[in-house]
């Protein structure tokens, strides 16, 4: 993992010096990490900074966050109903590509281990939507994050002690063996079966506003996509705000250069933790979404093969930006029926179309190896960074 | 200044959750409900999918995965069907037109894949939706849809509830039904077996060993279950040996069938085996049996003399006139690959579906396709050796199976189809003649 892990970082160097002198000395912490190219080009470059509203990172990535929210609910009124189901289904994808994002890419732990924790999030909803009907469900969500998240911390803490292989093979254990668990609690998780979950369904007062006062249809598809999108922009929010943050410098200065960063006085294992905590928080989300949009939690839905495409979304987007965790799950979702839909049209029989679609994948993530192996968004801005820099150079030596 | 940073993103996170949960309070616990379309009017339905010419109609099933070994060949085979009625000229003038969507037997694909039918393909109903837990994840979908989701390809029990899914069949008969005529079988021909029980870790074996106990509580020395991905069951079998059991019902899938009869060869252990109608394909399980074994037991020979249960014919009766009639459909519109009997499952449901849509009229709803499943589903004539128990109280399907001996790969029957229902209904002998196909291969249902 470690050359990957390293490449965000290499493009850093190019730009830092530059940037970090338009920082000036009395920005806040906050405002000051803005400096740092990988996370501002990851929400557009940043122009001005110090006074103004805007100034605010938590300001600017709130001002965000609403009007992408305003945006997904124009966009499913919009698209077809079931371009809309797949717009809900990003809602399970995006926290957890974004989770895994931050984990992997910021601070340089592998996890093959996110669908189980996926996991724990879709039984723990599961088991509680049945156990207390009436329970709001913010407050649902909430209990299946600290579950997840309590998980998380004992993932995180053997995590902390494992490098490169040894961390993959125990995170891939974790994948393999927590849905087996659902298996031997067959009386309370359900079994091969699974839950069944009945989603949340909407006030009468939200139904009024949405079918009366705007004159749109609710569909129970539609309402999970509202609340799913909602908890994906509250966690990309969060991490977005996080990884600007003294946690996200941390999380990089330990993935960079363990030994200057433990002699900086930074503690490695509690900075490891932290990370993988943060990253199962969201796969805690995610993992209650999947168990409401899908309406049932299985072993089946929780196989090894999600884990990977988790990774596969990562990679493929751009390993640590939080739009690259967007752009991945997008391909996640599209792709498969997509391309299925592609086959059947050129006449190939059903199972020819469907067979196709894991060759596609394994063909797109060979390609963005070869040809942009920082992902999408990685290689965007890379080219981007390269160009400043280059006029940057330019500009000093003229002016020498 | 640390520390005051800290709990400032603290705050920031709090005060981000606090508005999450305001903005999310708006969930309440409301139920909505699904209309009865037994009781509604006909004339006032829903056509999405039929047009003068044409039906749609689609299903998920597993092409891929690990589950797409045999279960791929079911659509296959309803494919293979319904282009044969096609090309006899459709129901009333319209022709099926039929999708089938991989799902890779994942749940949260068959959510995928069953939206994309619904919404995007916009079928008039679903065909054979297989698996338990797949299927689960879409049957409230479908029902609040009000999309026919006709035969579903699973014995669970849970699609035998009109009043809850009113809009869901189910079609091959219930694992509970099979293990009671299991059950009663053992109990009478063989009062003094020990009897064993071998079961996969889930409803199928639950519902199966629920069955059977009815008639054999007194019997069973020994209960073990498997999970189903581990293929390691020698503890099981040396726990059956153990408890000294002589005679052994097996409710797991066909490579466990494999896997069973390769352990207890090792073990040298020879009870009688009774393995339920999904795990005794013998052709399947022969051709496992060599592949585990690396060609050592290169046949089925080690499944002569076992027990089994039947409700359909298979490509092993040759003399059979459905199996005839669907060689013959097969040579005509399959894929080319060889006959098979998940593709004999997948024509006898494409038949069963092809008769409702003929019972149905020419003026095709939604609504009016259950209400003639339920009003004359029970008279549909097909290859199925028991008739269907639909009605309006009932949407199970195939009411009961014959009981039998594998000699050789032939199956030779020991005591005739017999009817029963799950919980403590009778269990009663049904002599009526077999139905036998008409001239044309199509079904005589309008």
């Amino acid at each position: 993992m470690t050359s990957p892990d390293r490449t965000p970082d290499s493009t850093a160097g190019v730009a830092t010096p530059a940037g970090a002198q338009g920082s000036t000395s009395n920005a806040t912490p906050a405002e000051r990490s803005d400096a740092d190219p990988k996370v501002t080009s990851a929400e557009g470059p940043v122009r001005s900074r110090g006074a103004g509203l805007l100034g605010s990172t938590l300001v600017r990535h709130a001002a965000l966050v609403i009007a992408a929210y305003l945006g997904i609910v124009l966009l499913l009124e919009l698209v077809s109903p079931f371009r809309g189901s797949q717009i809900g289904e990003l809602a399970y994808f995006v926290p957890a590509v974004a989770g895994l994002t931050v984990l992997t890419g910021l601070n340089g732990q592998i996890s093959l281990g996110h669908g189980a924790l996926m996991a724990v999030g879709a039984y723990t909803t599961a088991v509680i939507l049945e156990e207390q009907e009436n329970l709001p469900f913010a407050l649902v969500v909430l209990i299946a994050v600290v579950v997840t998240s309590l998980v998380g911390l004992l993932v995180g803490a053997a995590a902390a002690r494992l490098h490169g292989p040894y961390l993959a093979g125990a995170t891939l254990a974790l994948a393999v063996g927590l849905p087996g668990l659902a298996l031997t609690f067959e009386e309370r998780l359900g079994g091969e079966q699974g839950l069944s979950v009945r989603p949340p369904s909407s006030s009468v007062n939200f139904q009024n506003f949405i079918e009366g006062t705007l004159g749109w249809s609710l569909s129970s598809q539609k309402y999970m996509a509202y609340v799913g999108w909602m908890l994906t922009l509250i966690v990309l929010f969060v991490l977005s705000n996080l990884v600007v943050s003294r946690y996200g410098r941390v999380w990089r200065a330990v993935r960079d250069d363990e030994v200057a960063a433990s002699l900086a006085g930074i503690n490695l294992g509690r900075a490891r933790v932290l990370a993988f905590v943060v990253s199962a928080a969201c796969a805690g989300v995610a993992g209650a979404m999947i168990a409401v949009i899908t309406r049932l939690t299985a072993p089946t839905t929780f196989t090894i093969v999600l884990s990977i495409s988790l990774l596969v979304g990562i990679v493929i987007g751009g390993l640590g930006s939080l739009v690259g965790a967007i752009l991945g799950s997008i391909l996640l979702v599209f792709l498969r029926p997509e391309v299925t839909d592609l086959g059947l049209e050129q006449g190939l029989s059903a199972a020819q179309a469907a067979n196709i679609a894991p060759l596609v994948y394994g063909v797109v993530l060979i390609l963005v190896m070869l040809l942009a192996p920082r992902g999408l968004v990685g290689s965007i801005r890379f080219a981007y960074l390269t160009r400043k820099a280059g006029r940057q150079m330019k500009a000093a030596q003229q002016s020498r | 200044m640390v520390r005051t940073y800290r709990s400032r993103s603290v705050l920031k996170t709090v005060a981000a959750l606090a508005g999450a949960s305001v903005l999310l309070a708006a969930c309440g616990g409301g139920d909505s409900d699904s209309t009865d379309p037994g009781s509604s009017d006909v004339a006032a339905g829903s056509s999405v999918g039929v047009t003068d010419d044409s039906i749609k109609l689609g299903t998920h099933m597993p092409l891929t995965g690990v589950a797409a070994p045999g279960y791929s060949e079911i659509p296959t085979g309803q494919k293979a069907y319904f282009d044969y009625v096609n090309a006899n000229g459709g129901i009333n003038g319209r022709m099926i037109d039929y999708t089938v969507r991989d799902d890779t037997y994942n749940p949260a694909t068959t959510s995928q894949v069953t939206n994309q039918l619904v919404l995007q393909d916009e079928i008039f109903g679903m065909i054979g939706g297989l698996g338990t837990p797949t299927h689960s994840a879409v049957v409230d979908f479908l029902n609040e849809e009000e999309v026919p989701d006709m035969f579903v390809s699973s014995g669970a029990l849970a699609w035998d509830n009109p009043e809850e899914y009113p809009w869901t069949f189910g079609w091959q008969p219930n694992y509970e039904v099979e293990g009671k005529i299991i059950g009663k079988y053992i109990s009478e021909e063989f009062p003094d077996a020990k009897v064993g029980l071998f079961l996969q870790g889930d409803d199928f074996g639950r519902d199966g060993a629920a069955g059977a106990k009815q008639f054999l509580e007194d019997q069973i020395v020994a209960e073990v279950s498997y999970t189903p991905g581990n293929t390691d069951v020698g503890p099981q079998i040396a726990e059956l040996q153990g408890a000294g059991a002589d005679f052994v019902i097996g409710f797991n899938v066909p490579s466990y069938t494999a896997l069973s009869q390769l352990v207890s060869l090792r073990l040298n252990y020879q009870p009688k085996w009774f393995y339920s109608n999904v795990g005794s394909d013998v052709t399947l399980v022969g051709s496992l049996l060599n592949r585990f074994s690396k060609g050592a037991v290169a046949d089925g020979g080690l499944l002569n003399g076992i027990y089994t249960t039947k409700y359909l014919p298979t490509v092993e009766d040759a003399d059979n006139p459905w199996t005839q009639l669907f060689t013959k459909v097969w040579d005509e519109h399959g894929d080319g690959g060889a006959m098979s009997n998940f593709r004999i499952y997948g024509m006898a449901q494409a038949y069963t579906l092809v008769s409702a849509l003929q019972a149905a009229g020419e003026d095709l709803t939604r609504e009016g396709l259950i209400q003639a499943v339920e009003k004359s589903g029970a008279e549909f004539e097909g290859p199925w050796l028991a008739p269907l128990d639909y009605s309006e109280e009932s949407h199970r399907g195939i009411s009961g199976v014959s009981v039998g001996q594998i000699e050789g790969v032939s199956y030779k029957e020991l005591v005739p189809v017999q009817t029963t229902d799950s919980g403590d209904v009778e269990i009663s002998p049904y002599d009526a003649e077999p139905f036998t196909p008409t001239e044309d291969g199509l079904p005589d249902a309008g």
